[in-house]
């Protein structure tokens, strides 16, 4: 009986103890009709039990199946570099078969690391608080979104300025998860010639109507860097909120959320800050499991949902960790609580937190350069094929959106068949933008990875 | 210590970041950032010391007993990470197209039709990231039919007082109002208050069966039959699944919605607080408005493929929860671990959840514990209440727990369900042999006699662990979430 530790006489023992006859008695209160139904539908491989084995050579010819193509996808999943110590130490039994630390001196090992993490986010962000994560950068963005519209006590308005900058499925995500909540999420246009978002824009949507809140991308979900100062600026004085929408890699050059803005006025700085933590030591996956990040100024800290780590002292006075502002928390309060989310990442958060440690900021900004660099060579070496040229014509950071002489399906398949993942396909979400192409290089990409992408394009164009 | 107080300026890992700086000088000054963030810089082998001891100072499955009530801490087998982590699933791009994920998407559609199987619920989607991921998807799909049938007084969701916080949050997240049906004597749902609650503006109900109090609701038919005929939907949190699996399926209770915690059930790992991850089946009449994206099967013999069906196939979806595909790598291990015992050992996993629960419940009530219902069957968990001991001895549930970490055995749940004071909800699960148990008893009822003999021992637990009881009020009051090298020199010792 795999993973059931129990002799025969085990059985009967405990049976007998119990004063039961049979395993089979101690269903007795569920009523016979309901007993489980007819599942024999089901392929007969799926009922049997199998030897891991078995298993192992099923799952290996499954990974197999999906090839190692060379990967310019990117938009929202990265690949990046792994130290071979971040999986060895995040999967260690006593942080992989854990529970969430609700017994804070049984779980100091946990807590430490979330504590660890909380700080390098609020390090790398510039703002004061972090919590444990989230699910994904998508979903954190989302509680983002009903944090500001809870927190902005100026503006009533449930509004939120969303540019159409941000990722697609970003967007569909936030509309799934606050829909129901009387939000409105105001739609605002790209600038069709730099691909970013203007004030005339924002001013524009916002139609001299309040809204609570302004999502900034940095970079946007073009690759395109945003004026994020003048933008922050311009939302502090309509009395919004702003949620800086961030990549963590990108934070190692860039700006952080909290420097935002003209600093010498008393507004500086987003307010908020989240994205998807995958690019710190999360393997690609297929989308996830990832983690999502969100760090808030101290003014919101009580509004943060999830899961926060706080450092306390124990009774004889030595420092020690445990979670706190549980009293936000659904477990305690119920229909009140900040968000219906029960736990976190924690698995990944280890990752993220190893990953960062053996970094560190310089590494973290050679890993960064090393990306910002290869774009370059990847886009000058592309544009050297007649007819493809950059769509937008602002800085971006490790990915760019490119005009293809061909539809851009075709080109997608042409390249696959030589197993080669040429990019995103982002008409599929912007009709205007048909034709188009996201690439990305990462600083896992080499000069030849770049040299064979820009041969198998030139011959599917050719 | 923290890694950050490893640091040195100036050592550094090196063989983990490319080996030169490049140059960025062409990205704009103004959006540069003028100073580096304040990491830890230490060498490879500084990190690995320090996180290995970290994970030294943690309680796990894998190192101690971990009798969690309602959080199904059973073994994670060592064969799911490994086969998840096959470098052809860890390499794959979430936007990878069907062509290069073929393998993959055969693994989540075995997966779908096995839920299904075992739900008895007509379709499955895999996306939500979390059991309460899950638990919004399931009601937004209760709150979606209603709308698409232009019921819109329906706005209230009523949920058992023994439920999980998560059920209110989540029904308010939808939008909905929450009203609280009260736990019976027994520990049933009060069906005469449920009776009286139901009316017009029922959206429906949250119930998880087995309940949180570790008995299954005998009125089950009875609940469904009035919830439904009110017009409202029945939604089954599936926290307490491994607890009939193969025995009864939800579907077959009368639930038009579910969700399942595959970490619970499938025993995919808890990582410390996650990932889970939260799959939804619905019946037949909530199908179109699964959360995508979901996998689909396609032709036969060498046509076959499996394909993505996202907004485009599905209109009507209440849309997506995470950015991709959901926690994809979880759901991989759950396979695995499906695959390994197929559903026939599936049903093995309920009978021996509860066949180690009401063993351990019948040693401790032999041994003069207090049960919350002694009169009930235990399912794969139950609730002793220590009233008793806390009057007779002043001491808490909390103090028990507490010294129960001493003697190497996580504390059971404690303070829930909060209907019972004084509350432990015990679940020992399947892979925990007869001795673990029998030591647990063991050590229950030495604690017991140390509250009697030595109540300041109990008050002052845990002992031996790397810190004493520590002051979460504190920690409340006095806000430290992040590393401050200024401020952090005060509290150190």
């Amino acid at each position: 009986m795999p993973f059931i530790p129990h002799t025969p006489e085990d059985t009967s023992e405990m049976l007998a103890t119990i004063g039961a006859a049979s395993i089979e008695e101690l269903f007795d209160e569920i009523p016979p009709e309901l007993r489980a139904g007819d599942i024999s539908g089901l392929a007969q491989s799926l009922m049997r039990p199998e030897p891991e084995m078995a298993v192992a050579r099923l799952m290996q010819e499954r990974a197999r199946a999906d090839g190692e193509p060379l990967c310019f996808l990117g938009a929202g999943a990265y690949e990046h570099h792994i130290p071979a110590a971040v999986w060895q130490l995040a999967t260690r039994g006593e942080f992989y078969s854990a529970y969430t630390p609700y017994q804070a001196e049984a779980s100091q090992g946990t807590l430490q690391v979330l504590y660890e993490f909380q700080s390098m986010m609020t390090a790398l962000t510039g703002l004061d608080a972090s919590n444990a994560s989230l699910y994904d950068g998508a979903s954190a963005l989302a509680e983002a979104a009903l944090m500001a519209v809870r927190a902005n006590r100026k503006v009533k308005d449930k509004r939120v300025l969303m540019p159409a900058s941000v990722h697609p499925f970003y967007r569909q995500t936030v509309r799934s998860i606050v829909r129901h909540q009387g939000i409105e999420l105001v739609e605002v246009p790209y600038d069709p010639t730099g691909g970013h978002t203007t004030i005339s824009a924002l001013e524009q949507a916002a139609a001299g109507k309040p809204f609570a809140a302004l999502v900034i991308p940095q970079p946007n979900v073009f690759g395109v860097l945003e004026e994020v100062d003048s933008l922050t600026d311009w939302a502090h004085q309509h009395n919004a909120l702003v949620i800086g929408l961030v990549n963590p890699v990108a934070l190692a050059l860039l700006s952080p959320p909290g420097e935002w803005g003209t600093q010498s006025e008393k507004s500086g700085g987003a307010d908020i800050a989240c994205g998807e933590g995958q690019p710190l030591g999360m393997p690609l996956a297929s989308g996830g499991p990832y983690l999502g990040f969100l760090c808030c100024t101290q003014a919101l800290v009580r509004q943060l949902p999830g899961r926060i780590a706080g450092k306390t002292l124990d009774l004889d006075g030595n420092p020690g960790y445990t979670l706190t502002l549980q009293a936000r928390e659904q477990h305690i309060r119920r229909s009140k609580a900040t968000s219906n989310i029960c736990t976190n990442q924690g698995l990944l958060v280890t990752a993220a937190t190893i990953h960062l440690s053996l970094l560190g900021a310089e590494g973290l900004e050679r890993v960064a350069a090393a990306c910002h660099a290869n774009t370059r060579a990847l886009i000058a070496r592309l544009c050297e094929i007649p007819g493809i040229e950059p769509v937008f014509d602002r800085p971006v950071f490790h990915e760019q959106l490119l005009r293809l002489p061909r539809p851009t399906e075709d080109i997608l398949k042409a390249l696959a068949a030589e197993n080669i993942l040429a990019g995103f396909n982002l008409g599929r979400s912007y009709p205007e933008l048909d034709g188009s192409l996201l690439v990305c290089a990462t600083e896992t990409r080499t000069e030849s990875d770049i040299d064979r992408f820009r041969d198998a394009l030139g011959r599917a164009l050719s | 210590m923290l890694i950050h107080d490893h640091s040195h300026p100036g050592r550094r890992a090196a063989a983990q970041a490319p080996l030169h700086l490049a140059n960025c000088d062409d990205l704009p000054k103004a959006l540069r950032r003028k100073t580096r963030p304040a990491l830890p810089e230490v060498s490879e082998l500084d990190a690995v010391r320090h996180y290995t001891r970290l994970s030294q100072k943690n309680f796990s499955i894998d190192t101690h007993f971990y009798p969690l009530g309602s959080c199904t801490m059973k073994y994670n087998p060592r064969a799911c990470n490994s086969l998840a982590s096959l470098p052809g699933f860890l390499a794959r791009h979430p936007a990878a197209p069907e062509s290069h994920s073929q393998g993959v998407m055969a693994c989540l559609f075995d997966l779908q039709e096995m839920l299904k199987a075992i739900t008895g619920m007509h379709a499955v989607s895999l996306a939500p990231a979390a059991g309460a991921q899950g638990e919004l998807a399931g009601v937004l799909m209760i709150r979606a039919y209603h709308d698409a049938r232009g019921d819109h007084a329906r706005r209230e969701v009523l949920v058992p007082d023994a439920a999980h916080g998560t059920n209110p949050a989540s029904a308010i997240m939808a939008g909905f109002e929450v009203r609280e049906i009260p736990t019976g004597p027994d520990g049933d749902v009060d069906v005469e208050a449920l009776s009286q609650a139901l009316g017009p503006q029922t959206a429906g109900i949250m119930l998880t069966n087995p309940s949180t109090v570790g008995v299954f609701d005998r009125n089950i038919q009875v609940i469904a039959k009035k919830v439904h005929a009110a017009g409202g939907l029945l939604y089954y949190d599936g926290a307490n699944l491994n607890a009939i699996l193969g025995k009864v399926r939800p579907g077959d209770m009368g639930f038009d919605v579910i969700h399942m915690n595959l970490h619970k059930t499938f025993s995919t790992p808890h990582g410390g607080g996650g990932p889970g991850a939260g799959p939804v089946g619905v019946a037949k009449h909530l199908e179109p408005y699964l959360p995508i994206p979901l996998v689909a099967h396609e032709g036969e013999g060498p046509g076959e493929k499996w394909v993505w069906q996202d907004e485009h196939s599905r209109p009507e979806t209440i849309g997506r929860l995470t950015a991709f595909g959901g926690n994809i790598g979880i759901l991989l291990r759950a396979y695995i671990y499906a695959r390994l015992l197929g559903l026939e050992g599936m049903q093995r996993v309920g009978e021996y959840a509860t066949l180690n629960a009401n063993y351990l419940l019948k040693r401790l009530s032999a041994a003069g514990f207090q049960p919350a219902y002694p009169q009930r069957r235990a399912s794969h968990e139950f609730i002793i209440t220590l009233k008793r001991e806390a009057k007779d001895h002043g001491i808490t549930t909390m103090d028990f727990a507490k010294r129960l970490l001493d003697y190497g055995f996580h504390a059971p749940t404690t303070y829930f369900p909060l209907l019972v004071p004084e509350c432990l909800l015990i679940e020992p699960t399947e892979t925990e042999s007869k001795e673990a148990l029998d030591a647990f008893v063991e050590t229950m009822i030495a604690i017991r006699e140390e509250a009697v003999q030595n109540p300041e021992m109990l008050r002052t637990a845990p002992h031996s662990l790397p810190v004493k009881r520590l002051d979460d009020v504190r920690a409340a009051r006095h806000l430290d979430l992040a590393y401050n090298s200024e401020t952090n020199n005060a509290t150190a010792i």
